[in-house]
């Protein structure tokens, strides 16, 4: 997905004057040639993700649209005020692209993860947040975010679907059964293989942010299995208000919030997590009953 | 006299009509000269303007203690000097804290310290890459407010780039553990220039020259609380 996400954003910095991009020392080389090319468009601040984001309100005030990239733990948990004051307040817009999100550091260790950046988010106003399953989804939301001047999430991930919906914004149905399993982004094929030959109804959206409430309220029979691939309960609320005033069950799988003091590949963290099909089915079963 | 002498004798009376926010009295207080020698005599923004693309920018980022910038601001005609009466009051769009959103001529929202300097970066930045090459920005700091880092942030950045910016740090020693060596020593890079907060032909003759990189004016004021 980084890959894809250098080859879209370095296309579209080609093809439309208004858009920028700003980096602090993340991937900088991987835009080397755009940099080249536009070097007042395509900006590495060094190590200052705070500044990073400021910059970022500041283009946007002149009229630009800024992209801005790093870490998920660096980019959102570490310049959250930034997020809040130097976008959102101001009135301003970026299109903020992260890769290392959850446990995808999982080698790292825990600095150099982040399986609460969606949440934070949640607590702003305003933000579209878009959680790619497969890397040939990402190219159109970076496209779309270059039409307007909005607050745009795109959380790039190690972990990948063996196909694409590139029109994975609201809920779409992959099988159809009973109670309804939603996932998000990445979660899609462990979800898939978890419930094999469960009679379930299973939805795919690679847009978490706004919830498509008329797409949950319409496949909800009762039961909610939530599937995401950041801290369990992230979208609890958004769940809560689409069904507000039906009756209904729901569980909430993701990420815990213990950290696990273990490095290993984001396969072991998941397992850990018990995000994986294995520990998928034994949660959605237990629940279901 | 001169229209100047008129609209500077017009402040103090707009700055009593304005009241409630007496604790960042001496905050306010301490900007009043920088900010009528720039709207007076540097800036090239006008209500008509406010708007333009090519506009100057002046960010205040020291959001606390408005009052001077508001009394400014309403001489300058950019909203009716009536509003200076209601501060922070349910029908006010005049807040502690300013907000861009709601008062014309204001270019960024403010009052969490630390947010200026790199607003003000983007907007050179942004300004640059548009070709507004006659366009400049100033950002109002106070010297307390250097203690976030994230200005540290700004400056090196700005001075690692040659950036056309200029900070105008307001020095009334209100920072709790000072500067060791002095507000320009953390200014490395940065032209710099050190003035009587309170004269007004000295700032303007410090504010009105373009710097085709980082410049910092330190405009000293009486200590906070003298």
């Amino acid at each position: 997905m980084r890959e894809t996400f250098v080859a879209a954003t370095t296309a579209l910095l080609d093809e439309d004057p208004r858009t920028a991009l700003v980096l602090a020392d993340i991937s900088a080389e991987a835009f080397a040639p755009a940099r080249r090319r536009h070097p007042d468009r395509v900006l590495n601040v060094g190590i200052r993700e705070q500044l990073m984001t400021g910059v970022a309100g500041g283009l946007a005030l002149t009229g630009l649209r800024p992209y801005v990239h790093s870490y998920a733990p660096f980019a959102v948990d570490r310049a959250y005020e930034q997020l809040k004051l130097d976008l959102g307040h101001q009135d301003a817009g970026a299109v903020v692209v992260t890769i290392g999100g959850s446990y995808d550091g999982s080698a790292e260790g825990y600095t150099h993860q982040s399986p609460g950046d969606v949440a934070l988010l949640g607590t702003l106003d305003g933000w579209t947040v878009h959680v790619p399953g497969h890397h040939d989804e990402v190219p159109a939301m970076l496209r779309e975010a270059a039409r307007h001047d909005d607050r745009v999430y795109v959380r790039l991930s190690v972990q990948e679907n063996s196909q694409a919906y590139p029109d994975g914004g609201r809920l779409r149905v992959l099988r159809r059964g009973g109670p309804l399993v939603v996932a998000v982004g990445p979660m899609l094929d462990p979800v898939l293989e978890a419930t094999a030959g469960l009679d379930v109804t299973v939805a795919y959206t690679n847009t978490p942010r706004p919830l498509d409430a008329d797409g949950l309220r319409a496949l909800t029979e009762g039961e909610v299995v939530m599937v995401e691939p950041y801290l369990a309960g992230t979208s609890a609320a958004a769940v809560s208000s689409a069904l507000e005033g039906r009756p209904h069950r729901v569980t909430h799988l993701g990420v815990g919030r213990t950290e696990i003091r273990r490095y290993g590949s984001w396969q072991d963290h998941a397992r850990a997590h018990g995000l994986d099909a294995a520990g998928l089915r034994k949660s959605i079963v237990d629940f279901l009953g | 006299m001169t229209a100047t002498a008129v609209h500077t004798d017009r402040l103090g009376p707009l700055l009593h009509r304005i009241t409630g926010d007496e604790k960042h009295a001496p905050s306010a207080h301490s900007t009043l000269d920088v900010l009528w020698v720039l709207y007076d005599r540097v800036l090239r923004i006008t209500p008509e303007t406010v708007d333009a693309p090519d506009r100057d920018r002046f960010l205040l980022s020291k959001g606390h203690g408005p009052a001077a910038y508001y009394a400014v601001l309403a001489a300058k005609g950019f909203f009716p000097e009536s509003w200076l009466d209601d501060l922070a009051g349910w029908d006010s769009p005049l807040g502690h804290h300013p907000d861009r959103v709601t008062v014309p001529g204001v270019e960024v929202g403010t009052g969490s310290l630390g947010h200026g300097l790199g607003l003000g970066v983007g907007m050179a930045l942004g300004l640059r890459a548009q070709g507004f090459a006659r366009t400049r920005v100033f950002v109002l700091v106070g010297d307390a407010e250097l203690d976030e880092g994230s200005n540290h942030e700004a400056i090196a950045y700005a001075a690692a780039t040659c950036l056309p910016i200029t900070a105008i740090v307001i020095d009334n020693q209100s920072s709790t553990h000072g500067w060791p060596g002095g507000i320009a020593a953390r200014f490395p890079g940065w032209d710099v220039a050190i003035v009587d907060g309170r004269d007004r032909n000295k700032l303007e003759r410090v504010l009105s020259p373009r710097h085709d990189r980082p410049n910092l004016v330190v405009a000293t004021v009486e200590r906070k609380g003298s």
